[in-house]
């Protein structure tokens, strides 16, 4: 055996060890991120959830203003929690258009009732099939569509406080 | 006051583990520097040596008597113990009591450093072969071991702390660890990992001690082999609970923590081979050394693995980050220290002897070089979601990958393995070799044929593996061919009985990836399925109450053809209140051509129910090649040690 193949081993060790070591220090960010940011929305329709207020269609987000698209249900909790963020958005003059997951229309009536409404259409989108082809993973997910219906930003869990400059930035910027 | 005497005999038991290290290390010493003109070690030497036996038998004790203690406390559902509380309530029934007590982190920890003691006492009983210098060197690197994982215990993860005030009752057990499975899996693996860290002593004690060869591997082989029918075992039965506890129809998941478990067993069925070559022919050295250390680390980098949850995994149940550090620590100490040594001394190893290409020997090198690169594969798949989370990419590693790089190795493996005990130790005629070969590649051959003749071609993997299980088979028993049966020695059939594991377990495994049915429906009540040759009806649901869980069950009425009898299958989707979770428990049909296997789903909320049926021809051989495998592992175990005991009492009569 050459003389510095008897180190070889130790090298492979350190390198193994550099890898764990280095997961540890800096635990991998575990979110789920959408496959489609930077891509153009998919193609849908969806019929309205509501009385009273429209269905959504892939349609609205090409018509030039950039817009905010909010998964969500009656179900979730952290829902309720972002309702404020969104209201607060909404009075800022920000267009919010809405797809509720696996829901029915009274819950989602409720829900609305009690939160507070900032949505401008609400897709029904019982099967999910929406948002699994928006890839998100779950809800409340909020996505940032350029005005030719481009994803540009994708905020997974409920928005905070200190999210809604972020995602201004972002709207301000696919202006 | 049990939890206060489990912990104090935790304490003690640590303290002598160090008492046994400075010990080994002070005879050590004094040994080496001896005057030269002296035969025997230096009478002081000899004194401190002496000592370092009883102390490694009582740290054991002390040990098994701190886990005897948790899990009295796990028993008697003491509810002033924060570990109990989290993991027990004290409606379970009395098996998952005591399961419970290593059914979570720490119990698990303190059942590791307890086998670890055991073994240690074993060796200081029994082990007489090796000179007494490197059996003092295993003993002390046994205690380093030991003192690591003891402080690990006690500062960072205390099976016996107290919870003040005591909690009314416990938070349950995670359900689906509420099976017998879990009773037997985790010490079972454990014993595995902690038979292959024995080996690994005796490799660091060797090289301290520069006395690499033939004794020390037969020292050895008898922990390799054990800690090897252990891990066999452990990977068997924990593939077998993922399949019928998890109901999802898989035997394999390419999962982090399995790969943890299916790493040191690769590292371990290559040790076992070149442990062999070392012991009867004196070859292999470094390379056994070097087997041995990777083995270990294999077992620490698993334990390290499922511990700190920094891959994310179906074993999520074991986690936290902050223990990680710890371990890790321990993975740099033991591991890196042991390469360094390995470093420096093997260079002072002298050559064993040599062989030709074809030849036993080189049969075993092409075994080892192959499990190897699994191993390498099976490493670098675990660990490549870590590197590329490192540049920002999120990715997770699985089946494809791994079937793709690893499936035909395995098979070259399998082809090697055919060919290996049919060659003579030193040097082989290459023609006399493949003369002996025709049986089994005739056999192969065959196989493969009819295969393709009755199905019309199937995947190129799964057929291979058929035509080669078929190959191996025939193979695996040629070494019977021509032999009396009776006076062939117990070691030899053990191989022939492991080969021929690893054959059936293959067929298994190729039979049902290739031929698995698959049918997933919303069943009416009344309404029939066919799955496979099964016709499979929803007769009706009705909810069943267990000891701390309630169901639904679906009675399925099934038949086989058109023609068959009738019979029932009872598939429950289980609901526990504490913690609140829903598990399915499959309902399993099993033939001797396969299992019929049903799951129930969820309803839809217009009548209708959710099932999931597979029929899965020849499944079973999977487990059954496993438990083959293990059994043969045992008669080779058998044999050896009976031939070794007859070999020193030979000696001792000369």
């Amino acid at each position: 055996m050459k003389r510095s193949a008897v180190w070889l081993p130790l090298l492979g060790f350190a390198l193994v060890f550099a890898v764990v070591a280095m997961a540890l220090v800096r635990p991998a960010d575990r979110t789920v991120r959408s496959a489609m940011i930077g891509k153009p929305l998919p193609t849908f329709s969806l019929a309205a959830m509501v009385p009273g207020k429209p269905g959504l269609g892939s349609a609205v987000f090409t018509q030039g203003q950039p817009r905010l698209l909010n998964v969500f249900a009656s179900w979730c909790v952290p829902c309720i929690a972002e309702a404020p963020m969104l209201m607060r958005l909404k009075r800022m003059g920000v267009p919010i258009e809405a797809v509720a997951i696996r829901d029915t229309p009274a819950a989602v009536q409720a829900f609305l009732a009690r939160n507070g409404d900032p949505y401008g259409r609400i897709g029904n989108d019982r099967e999910s099939s929406v948002q699994l082809a928006l890839g998100s993973s779950g809800v409340p997910e909020t996505f940032v569509i350029d005005g030719k219906g481009r994803i540009v930003l994708q905020h997974v869990g409920d928005i905070r406080d200190g999210d809604v400059p972020e995602i201004l930035a972002a709207l301000e910027k696919a202006r | 006051m049990i939890a206060e005497a489990g912990l104090a005999a935790l304490w003690l038991a640590a303290a002598l583990a160090g008492l046994q290290l400075v010990l080994a290390a002070i005879g050590l010493r004094l040994d080496a520097t001896r005057p030269a003109t002296g035969d025997g070690p230096g009478v002081g030497a000899a004194e401190i040596m002496a000592a370092v036996r009883p102390v490694a038998i009582v740290q054991g004790l002390l040990a098994l008597l701190a886990m005897a203690l948790l899990i009295a406390l796990f028993v008697r559902s003491d509810m002033s113990v924060q570990l109990v509380v989290a993991n027990s309530h004290s409606d379970k029934p009395l098996l998952y009591k005591f399961s419970g007590a290593w059914g979570n982190h720490e119990g698990s920890m303190l059942l590791w450093v307890t086998i670890l003691g055991l073994a240690g006492t074993t060796i200081a009983i029994v082990e007489r072969r090796l000179p007494r210098a490197t059996l003092i060197a295993t003993l002390g690197a046994q205690a380093a071991i030991a003192l690591g994982f003891y402080a690990f215990l006690l500062f960072s993860s205390n099976p016996f702390a107290r919870l003040s005030p005591a909690a009314p009752d416990g938070q349950g057990l995670n359900p689906l660890l509420q099976d017998p499975g879990l009773a037997f899996h985790p010490p079972t693996l454990y014993i595995g990992y902690v038979g292959i860290s024995v080996a690994f002593s005796f490799a660091v004690g060797a090289l301290i001690t520069r006395d690499v060869g033939p004794a020390f591997a037969r020292a050895m082989r008898p922990w390799v082999l054990g800690a090897w029918i252990f891990l066999t075992l452990g990977i068997t039965a924990g593939s077998y609970w993922a399949y019928y506890e998890l109901g999802w129809g898989g035997w394999w998941f390419w999962d982090p923590v399995e790969n943890a478990s299916l790493m040191p067993w690769l590292a371990a069925t290559a040790l076992l081979h070149s442990v062999s070559v070392l012991a009867t022919r004196d070859g292999l050295r470094a390379w056994t050394v070097m087997l041995a250390v990777v083995a270990f680390s294999m077992s620490m980098v698993g334990t390290f693995l499922v511990r700190s949850g920094i891959l994310t995994s179906v074993h999520a149940f074991a986690v936290d980050p902050t223990r990680g550090s710890f371990i890790l620590a321990l993975l740099l100490l033991y591991i890196g220290g042991a390469l360094l040594l390995f470093g420096l001394r093997i260079g002072t190893v002298r050559q064993g002897s040599t062989f030709e290409l074809i030849s036993r020997e080189g049969a075993l090198v092409a075994n080892n070089l192959l499990l190897s690169v699994i191993l390498g594969i099976v490493l670098i798949g675990t660990l490549y979601p870590i590197v590329a989370a490192a540049f920002g990419v999120q990715l997770s590693v699985g089946p494809p990958f791994f079937d793709k790089a690893a499936g035909p190795v395995a098979l070259l493996l399998v082809a090697v393995m055919a060919v290996g005990p049919l060659l003579r130790w030193r040097r082989d005629d290459g023609q006399a070799a493949l003369e002996r070969m025709m049986l089994p590649i005739a056999v192969a051959a065959l196989a493969m044929a009819a295969v393709f003749i009755v199905t019309g071609g199937i995947a190129i993997l799964p057929f291979l593996g058929l035509g080669l299980a078929a190959g191996l088979a025939a193979a695996s028993v040629a070494p019977l061919w021509k032999r009396n049966l009776r006076r062939t020695p117990l070691f030899t059939w053990g191989m022939v009985i492991a080969h021929l594991g690893i054959a059936v377990s293959l067929a298994g495994m190729a039979s049902d990836s290739a031929f698995t049915k698959e049918t997933l429906v919303a069943a009416r009540v009344g309404e029939p399925h066919r799955v496979g040759p099964y016709t499979v009806r929803l007769d009706g649901i009705s909810p069943v109450i267990g000891a701390n869980w309630s169901a639904l069950q679906a009675r399925l009425s099934v038949r086989r053809g058109d023609d068959g009898a009738w019979f029932v299958l009872r598939p429950q989707s289980r609901f526990f209140s504490s913690p609140p979770t829903t598990t399915s428990e499959s309902a399993i049909a099993t033939r001797l051509d396969g299992q019929l296997y049903t799951v129930l789903g969820a309803p839809d909320g217009e009548g209708r129910w959710q099932l999931r049926l597979w029929w899965k021809p020849f499944v079973t051989f999977i487990w059954l090649g496993g438990a083959l495998i293990a059994l043969g592992g045992a008669l080779s175990l058998l044999g050896r040690v009976r031939r070794d005991r007859q070999a020193v009492l030979r000696e001792a009569y000369r």
